[in-house]
């Protein structure tokens, strides 16, 4: 076992773990911070996309020890500080972005890793972006639709399907 | 995954030294390596992470004019950097999406040597040398049959220097699921003449379509390669598509890529 240290959502987290400990085992098993997911675990679906630097990256498919000293930040650090969910979540619950909600956390973590690099994207562009993100449920338009609004363009124009 | 140990250097001549222990092996940014160590194909005894080498991030310019990347540098960072190789930055943006594209680097790519993998057509074509700890690899003599490479036990790709042709394009058929190349060809026009390169087609891995080089050397142009077919023989063949189909593809990306250079 080693001992690792890094900051997960602003505060400063330790734990011991294995060489073969995931980054997000880490975080949903050692810190219980189980908004992260699990979906194939072999970096496919995106539901385990967390940002180590400020980069999106899969939990599922990066060691744990590689993070040590790294800025985490996890879907439970994305809600303001008052508690309200942040503009991105907000535009998904408004737009319908979400069914069952199993692919949303990583959703979201890669919309703000986009809408950083890219304030304002086009619908491919943001289409693009999410190639690593699989949804089982919403056939993606509304999780387009969501992201588009979150960054401030009209979506009226973007009708349902 | 079976245990192992880990270990993370900040100098290559460390990370020489710790890969000289019995069954250690080098990590990139895990994304190939990772999913193999989950299905337990592989038992390393420790893994040495090549990341956090300053010396091996980055790319520069070389006195040559070669662009030369540093063989830790991860797929996100070439995209942004290598803007004086526009086909090779191409390239590394197209690679896999955005969360694989900031762990996978170029080192492990190159190293793996997937049959459908991306780098070892650009470095194929652009006549790149492959930089090692201890040697420099021609990339001719570099890729020597799927998942195989010239490399020795615990050799690491510190850098890879690419050679800027006058012009070049990448051109890949993405195999849906995975977003891997069905079949890519990269095609590369020099002062002396034009080399292309082709992934994803052959049961060989990455190789030289040389009847297209002389016929592009001639006359770079699509028109070009009207006439010429690679045999559907050697051609992998699997459940997105026959040998034929992918030697047909060949032709056809060889085609789009020459379009998209000139
Ligand atoms: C969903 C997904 C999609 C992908 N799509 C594509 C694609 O479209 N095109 C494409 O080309 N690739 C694709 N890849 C593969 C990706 O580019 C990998 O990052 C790459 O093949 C391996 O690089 P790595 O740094 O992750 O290496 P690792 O997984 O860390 O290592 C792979 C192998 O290389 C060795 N190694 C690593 N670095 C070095 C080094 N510097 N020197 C010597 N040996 C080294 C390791 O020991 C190991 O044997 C995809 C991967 C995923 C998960
Ligand atoms: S769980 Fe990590 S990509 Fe699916
Ligand atoms: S909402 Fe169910 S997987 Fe996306």
């Amino acid at each position: 076992m080693t001992q690792l240290t890094m900051t997960v959502n602003g505060k400063a987290v330790s734990g011991d773990v294995e060489g073969r400990t995931l980054l997000v085992n880490f975080l949903r098993d050692t810190l219980r911070l189980t908004g992260t997911h699990v979906g194939c675990d072999t970096s496919q679906c995106g539901a385990c996309v967390v940002h180590v630097n400020g980069q999106a990256v899969k939990a599922c498919t990066m060691l744990a020890l590689e993070a040590e000293g790294a800025e985490v930040a996890t879907i439970e650090g994305q809600a303001d500080a008052d508690g309200s969910l942040n503009a991105i979540q907000q535009a998904f619950q408004d737009h319908h972005g979400l069914q069952c909600g199993f692919c949303t956390p990583g959703m979201v973590m890669s919309a703000a890793a986009l809408l950083k690099e890219n304030p304002k994207p086009t619908e491919a562009e943001v289409r693009d972006y999410l190639e690593g993100n699989i949804c089982r449920c919403t056939g993606y338009h509304n999780i387009v639709k969501a992201i588009m609004a979150a960054s401030g363009q009209d979506v009226g124009a973007i009708a349902a399907e | 995954m079976y245990a192992f140990d880990f270990e993370k250097p900040g100098s290559i001549a460390d990370a020489v030294a710790a890969l000289k222990d019995e069954d250690a092996q080098a990590l990139g940014g895990g994304q190939t390596l990772i999913p193999t160590l989950k299905q337990r194909l592989a038992m390393p005894s420790k893994l040495v992470s090549l990341t956090g080498i300053s010396e091996m991030q980055g790319v520069c310019r070389g006195d040559d004019g070669a662009v030369c990347v540093g063989g830790a540098t991860p797929h996100a960072v070439v995209a942004a950097e290598a803007g004086d190789y526009p086909a090779l930055a191409a390239l590394a943006a197209g690679i896999g999406d955005p969360a694989v594209r900031n762990r996978g680097t170029i080192g492990g790519s190159l190293a793996n040597n997937d049959p459908a993998a991306c780098y070892p057509a650009a470095a194929l074509a652009s006549a790149a040398t492959i930089v090692t700890d201890h040697r420099e690899i021609a990339a001719d003599d570099y890729f020597q049959g799927m998942f195989t490479t010239a490399l020795d036990e615990g050799e690491i790709v510190t850098e890879v220097r690419f050679p800027v042709p006058e012009k070049a394009a990448y051109m890949k058929f993405e195999q849906p699921a995975s977003r891997f190349a069905l079949v890519g060809v990269f095609v590369a026009k020099f002062a002396d003449g034009v080399r292309v390169a082709v992934t994803g087609a052959s049961e060989e891995g990455v190789f030289r379509w040389t009847e297209a080089e002389q016929a592009l050397s001639g006359d770079f142009s699509a028109a070009a390669l009207d006439g010429l077919s690679v045999p559907a023989d050697g051609m992998i063949g699997d459940l997105h598509g026959s040998g034929a189909y992918r030697a047909h593809l060949v032709v056809v990306m060889t085609k789009r890529a020459v379009e998209a250079a000139a």
